[in-house]
């Protein structure tokens, strides 16, 4: 099986290094092969929300079909919560796991790791890897290859409620945690409302550790450091917040939900959320329309502000065969040109991972997408290794003990960073 | 599967009993010869039974003495480039046998909360049996004898039982919702605080026993029902020609005639309750911070969530497992001593 696919292989080889020379020479079609010509079945799940955003993903293969007729997409919509275990179910039983996947970025490392994706180092796809933003192309990486190419990218920011700053006498959106301390408390006494919530889930405090220069754990040095004095720093920081009554104090069990349903009702004026609920916001009837939805980067600790990056990435599943890649990767280059995410920004309101896209018109005058973009230029990186996706769990523990129960954050951290070593990380120290 | 239920037949022809050996022939033997067609019927049970219930059980006992997990599955992992090569390399981590290391770190504590796991396990199973039995028999006891309305009553009390359990589940939770939930919204109605339901571990696992409760009397008020209309009505006419109270009648008759559809219903119960999945995984969710996870929703996420770890899944299982046998072996033991035959 392996021999005849690495027969296959040197035809390939040779077949897409002529497509990549030809790419090369700034020619937007490849003079010696025409796109007719191009024949393939190609699966591809995406795990975007049917209803609401697969549309525009069909409109795009509609686009693509009319340049390469003959490479037919077989769109198959996956539930995002089941996307990432149904994959590795398919592929570790090499059937029925698709040709391409939109992967969350934490997901490229493990499925790499493993052995599950194509390697996409010297394709036509890498051929302008600078024009995309340096963090979410670093989630494609792993163990110096490269895995992927980011489809959309998003981060955290401070959503908050125009209507009610103006109310409360607030001018510009708060640049630190002290300000929104300030800000909460301002509210509080013209309005009556409340101003901050916190969800109380381990990813929505990274800003709070970023904030003071902290990390989860050091993958250069194999070091857990998610107990450092900065991090107690941070907690301490958002712990103050939700004591003081600056934030309100999170329920235990479906914190989101709360946070959503509140600040779509006009409850509270600030959240801290990502790029993905706008659309939801915008069409909440409570709310007072988008007009009424201020974006600002995620306030600054003592040190810098700073958001974990996340979004999707375009994967390419090893098991397919090697005679449709050249179609694939035709087909995700495509899907992920400045035109293509420009379209979707466009329509989705999600954000381009090129800079080349940002240039575009239609991007430039959008007030949602360039609120967003400086929250894009500044968002940190999150540990990219396969055991990434078991960091959030005891993260989330954490987040519970410290901002409802009250707990020390110091002893909650400890004990995350003990966890991280007998169960996620074995093989790194504690710090 | 019908040739293995055909071959039998022709080993033992009846020339073999005609010449037959000085020496007595074994039991086993002698079995064979006598009941072989009984052994034959047994096949395809034994084969069905083996493929799905022992083969299982013997691989997951087996796992459990690994390492096994997903990343470390493949002796050797291959990356495919785009461009056409391959290139594999031994994976350094792959799988080998732990011998008890897996039982080790769960027991002491190193990976998983077990001992908190199964306290909050037990609190949760003896809380759910204890009200589901004595409310399931008020319920029976109410609804066994004639009076208006009988058969609506019925219907509507067995109704729990027809609506998918997560139904209920989401239903419950958000009625124990902290912000806009029924139940807070009557507490500060007639002028009392909210509760923050799943900030303590307490009022968060009562939450999931009363979902759990509500789901599971119908299924007992239904058994106990049946269990009563077997006894015989001469029984309570004599009793109550002896002059004995409505409280001696139930205490005397209905609750010995009760005791075998008792028994079963309770051991079922327990086991269910104990391995009762998604009440606790969708109404608590573990809050807060993984305080009310039970045994079996504790595992899960610890074996499921990021890097599936097939080994200690497996190593969960057999605790599970062994925990569910000790208990039903002592449970029998303790009827036949009171004369039950079972």
């Amino acid at each position: 099986m392996r021999r005849t696919a690495r027969g296959i292989a040197v035809v390939a080889t040779a077949v897409l290094a002529l497509a990549a020379a030809a790419c090369g020479k700034d020619t937007p079609e490849a003079p010696k092969n025409n796109p007719a010509d191009l024949k393939a079945d190609l699966t591809w799940w995406d795990t975007s929300d049917p209803a609401n955003e697969g549309p525009a993903f069909k409109e795009l293969i509609a686009k693509f079909n009319t340049t390469y007729p003959n490479v037919k997409i077989n769109y198959q919509s996956v539930p995002f919560g089941e996307a990432q275990n149904k994959f590795k179910t398919a592929a570790a039983a090499k059937s029925g796991a698709p040709d391409i996947l939109r992967a969350e970025v934490a997901w490229v490392p493990e499925f790499a790791s493993l052995g599950y994706l194509y390697n996409l180092d010297g394709s036509a796809l890498l051929a302008d890897e600078s024009d995309f933003f340096p963090t979410p192309m670093s989630s494609n990486k792993f163990d110096g290859k490269t895995f992927g190419v980011p489809q959309v990218t998003d981060s955290l920011a401070l959503l908050y409620n125009k209507k009610i700053f103006t109310d409360a006498g607030i001018a510009e959106a708060p640049k630190t945690w002290a300000d929104v301390k300030t800000a909460a408390a301002a509210i509080k006494a013209k309005t009556g409302k409340d101003g901050l919530f916190i969800n109380p889930g381990g990813y929505f405090l990274l800003p709070f550790i970023y904030g003071e220069g902290g990390d989860l754990v050091d993958t250069a040095g194999k070091k857990i450091v998610v107990n450092s004095a900065e991090n107690v720093a941070g907690i301490k920081v958002a712990q103050d917040l939700v004591k003081s009554g600056a934030a309100v104090k999170p329920p235990a069990a479906d914190g989101y939900g709360t946070m959503m349903t509140l600040f779509k009702e006009q409850k509270v004026a600030m959240i801290i959320n990502g790029p993905w609920e706008v659309n939801n916001v915008r069409s909440a009837t409570t709310f007072g329309g988008i007009e009424n939805l201020g974006i600002a980067p995620v306030p600054a600790g003592s040190k810098k502000a700073g958001a974990p990056v996340g979004g999707h990435n375009y994967v390419l599943y090893s098991g397919m065969s090697q005679d449709k890649a050249a179609a694939a990767v035709e087909f995700v280059k495509f899907m992920s040109s400045a035109e293509s995410q420009a379209f979707l920004a466009d329509k989705l309101g999600v954000l381009p991972t090129r800079k080349s896209a940002y240039e575009i018109a239609s991007v430039k005058s959008n007030p949602i997408i360039s609120a967003f973009g400086p929250v894009i230029a500044t968002a940190s990186a999150r540990p990219w290794i396969p055991e990434g996706g078991q960091f959030f769990g005891p993260l989330d523990a954490m987040a519970t003990e410290t901002l409802i129960q009250g707990k020390d954050a110091k002893t909650s951290l400890d004990a995350v960073a003990q966890k991280y070593l007998n169960e996620v990380v074995k093989n790194y120290t504690l710090s | 599967m019908s040739t293995v239920t055909a071959t039998p037949p022709t080993t033992t022809s009846p020339a073999s009993r005609s010449h037959r050996p000085a020496k007595r022939p074994s039991w086993l033997r002698r079995s064979w010869d006598r009941h072989w067609y009984a052994w034959a019927m047994v096949a395809p049970v034994v084969v069905v039974l083996s493929v799905l219930i022992i083969y299982p059980l013997v691989r997951g006992v087996f796992l459990s003495f690994t390492n096994l997990t997903e990343a470390n599955q493949l002796a050797e992992i291959c990356t495919k480039s785009i461009t056409g090569s391959e290139s594999c390399k031994a994976n350094p981590e792959a799988w080998h046998m732990v011998g008890f290391d897996n039982y080790v770190d769960v027991l002491s504590g190193k990976v998983g909360q077990f001992w908190q796991w199964l306290g909050v396990t037990l609190i949760w199973t003896i809380g759910c049996v204890v009200f589901h039995y004595t409310i399931g028999l008020g319920l029976a006891v109410m609804l066994n004898r004639p009076m208006w309305g009988r058969g609506v009553y019925r219907v509507l009390l067995i109704l729990p039982w027809a609506v998918p359990a997560f139904v209920s589940a989401f239903a419950w939770k958000f009625m124990f919702n902290e912000k806009f939930g029924l139940f807070n919204a009557l507490l500060t109605k007639v002028g009392l605080d909210p509760v923050e339901w799943f900030s303590d571990w307490k009022t968060s696992l009562l939450t999931a026993i009363l979902t759990n409760i509500w789901l599971g009397v119908p299924f007992m008020m239904v058994a106990l029902l049946g269990g009563m209309q077997t006894i015989p009505t001469e029984q309570y006419e004599a009793a109550e020609i002896d002059g004995a109270s409505p409280w001696q009648r139930f205490v005397s008759i209905t609750l010995p005639g009760l005791r075998s559809v008792s028994m079963t219903v309770i051991l079922l119960g327990t086991i269910w309750t104990f391995n009762m999945f998604p009440v606790i995984f969708l109404v608590t969710q573990g809050q807060p911070a993984g305080q009310t996870e039970i045994l079996v929703t504790g595992s899960f996420r610890a074996a499921f969530e990021g890097i599936r770890n097939y080994s200690l899944a497996s190593t969960y299982g057999v605790l599970i497992l062994s925990i569910l046998l000790v208990f039903s072996v002592f449970y029998r033991r303790m009827l036949r001593k009171q004369g039950e035959v079972w």
